[in-house]
């Protein structure tokens, strides 16, 4: 019940966040919702599956890229270019999971990281269709229903309404029997095949649903740009939705969002103060690691539960 | 076939990497029978249930279900075919609630266990749906255990070591599930170090010495053989 009103509250207020706040915090917070369905799609894999992808920037930028080269190259218009680029993506996260789910652990980690790396390295030399370094600009965003979204606050409600809609489906996802099957599969992986689950397959599904809404976050993250470069398929970025994820909280509903807060409002807010913002973002993640291992949802929680019963 | 067997178990050799731990293993099962699988710390009942289970393949030897072969299957078929497993330790999902943890576990079968059924058979884990397996006591966790593997409505019920560090009032209730389970009609493989209770429920009775078969007969004949037990299984 408390849950509920607390979750009602915060959407009133991120509501009227736009008629509060100037526009550069708009679109800062624009780019936290798009991060934050990044992250979470992550933690789908890191915190219920239990299966640490360092590969994840592959289906946001593969995504971005679909969608950038189809509306420019391909002439489509957005709402054609869109439904493509994400049945494309999640096709592709298909086939990695093939590969990739051939091992677990750290094995899985690196065949993630490989992956992803052939992806950068292909954004990078092949300049004739990506234009390589230069990237690829020029994308227009969407109209929905005739509304342009090139204004910051409209923008803002298109990927608030995005990702509240991705935020539901995933804790829905989590919730739901299969949900709770992937968990076993994180805990007691024998067990859960000693009840009749192929553990495989439901990694395998797992893993195509993260890369589904990945690919979401793509599509925002190209559209909020409209601009692509191969760093976004890079390394770093993979790191950083891993980051915001453990700094967040893993396993966490409201994990992933807090990580995704603190890493953007880092990233674009103190980079305008602090010049070595990275480093600051590395001394964060430090302090966090070691005050909250956990995540900062769980452990300010813990502290929050702490508080009270001395009271 | 009017005899056809629950579970039987033919000569089975299983080894893990280069130490044979099961010799020409036999089990037979009648339907809507306790079996009792006997025997000292290291003698090879719990590699025998991993091998039922498919965990370890066997490297001789055949294994049915009602007639229908299942050595050499992947552990999730060989459960689909009906096999169900206690396993030692309880093996509970700490992290999912008491309802999740009968739920993903749930094979539904015509007439067969319900949520609701499992829940009249143990009123705690109702009372305690929304918990966390993992702060369960360890009573707790082996009723949820058995009825984990209930909600799979299994043709075959494998319980290893159900009683082990269990309270004797805990105990006696484990003792009256696996009775009650007996008087449905469920057909049971009870591997025990608790030889008095496992031979008050058994019809039959294997024990297992250094992986190889010392005795397999009706359950009555040990009772009545007070030296045959202690000589196998030590003092009780």
């Amino acid at each position: 019940m408390t849950r509920k009103a607390g979750i009602a509250v915060l959407v009133a207020l991120l509501a009227a966040f736009p008629f509060a706040a100037g526009e550069f915090y708009v679109n800062l917070a624009s780019q936290v919702f798009i991060f934050a369905i990044f992250a979470a799609s992550i933690n789908l894999l890191l915190g219920y599956g239990g299966l640490p992808s360092l590969g994840h920037a592959s289906y946001l930028g593969v995504a971005a890229y679909a969608s950038a080269l189809l509306t420019l190259k391909a002439g489509l218009a957005n709402w054609a270019a869109a439904p493509l680029a994400l049945i494309g993506t999640t096709l592709m996260a298909c086939f990695f999971g093939l590969i990739a789910l051939r091992a677990t652990g750290l094995g899985f980690l690196m065949l993630t990281l490989a992956l992803s790396q052939v992806l950068w390295g292909t954004a990078y030399r092949w300049i004739a269709l990506t234009e390589g370094d230069n990237g690829l600009r020029g994308i227009n965003r969407p109209a929905p229903f005739g509304v342009s979204l090139d204004d910051a606050s409209h923008f803002y409600y298109f990927a608030l309404a995005v990702t509240l809609l991705a935020l539901w489906l995933m804790a829905r996802f989590v919730a739901s029997p299969f949900g709770a099957a992937l968990r076993g599969t994180r805990d007691q992986p024998r067990r859960m095949a000693a009840l009749g689950h192929d553990v495989w397959m439901v990694r395998w599904l797992t893993f195509v649903y993260a890369g589904f809404w990945g690919a979401v976050s793509g599509l925002l993250f190209v559209y909020y740009h409209k601009y692509i470069h191969p760093i976004s398929l890079s390394l770093a970025n993979s790191a950083e939705g891993l980051l915001a994820v453990i700094a967040g909280g893993s396993g966490t509903l409201a994990g992933p969002v807090v990580g995704a807060a603190i890493v953007m409002i880092l990233k674009n807010y103190v980079s305008a103060y602090v010049e070595r913002w990275n480093m600051l973002l590395g001394f964060v993640f430090v302090a966090i690691v070691v005050f909250m291992p956990e995540g900062v949802v769980p452990g300010l929680k813990r502290l929050w539960q702490r508080s009270r019963s001395r009271a | 076939m009017a005899t056809e067997l629950a579970l039987s178990v033919e000569g089975i050799d299983a080894l893990y990497g280069e130490s044979h731990v099961l010799h020409a293993v036999s089990l037979s099962l009648r339907p809507g029978t306790v079996l009792a699988l006997l025997g000292r710390n290291g003698a090879g009942k719990t590699t025998c249930m991993s091998t039922i289970i498919g965990f370890l393949r066997p490297r001789a030897g055949t294994i049915r279900v009602f007639g229908e072969k299942i050595s050499g299957l992947l552990p999730e078929a060989i459960a689909r075919r009906g096999v169900g497993l206690v396993p030692q330790g309880r093996r509970v999902f700490p992290t999912l609630t008491v309802e999740e943890n009968l739920k993903v576990a749930a094979r539904p079968a015509p007439g067969g266990w319900t949520l609701e059924k499992v829940y009249a058979l143990f009123s705690r884990l109702q009372e305690r749906r929304a918990q966390h397996a993992g702060s369960l006591s360890g009573g707790e966790q082996q009723m949820l255990a058995i009825a984990r593997a209930l909600m799979g409505n299994p043709r075959v019920l494998l319980l290893d070591e159900p009683s082990e560090g269990l309270a004797p009032i805990i105990v006696a209730e484990v003792a009256r599930t696996i009775a009650r389970l007996k008087a449905e009609g469920q057909s049971i493989v009870l591997v025990e170090q608790n030889v008095k209770l496992a031979l008050k429920l058994a019809d039959d009775a294997v024990i297992l010495n250094t992986g190889r078969i010392a005795f397999a007969g009706e359950a009555e004949a040990l009772r009545r053989d007070e030296t045959l037990i202690t000589q196998q299984l030590g003092v009780h």
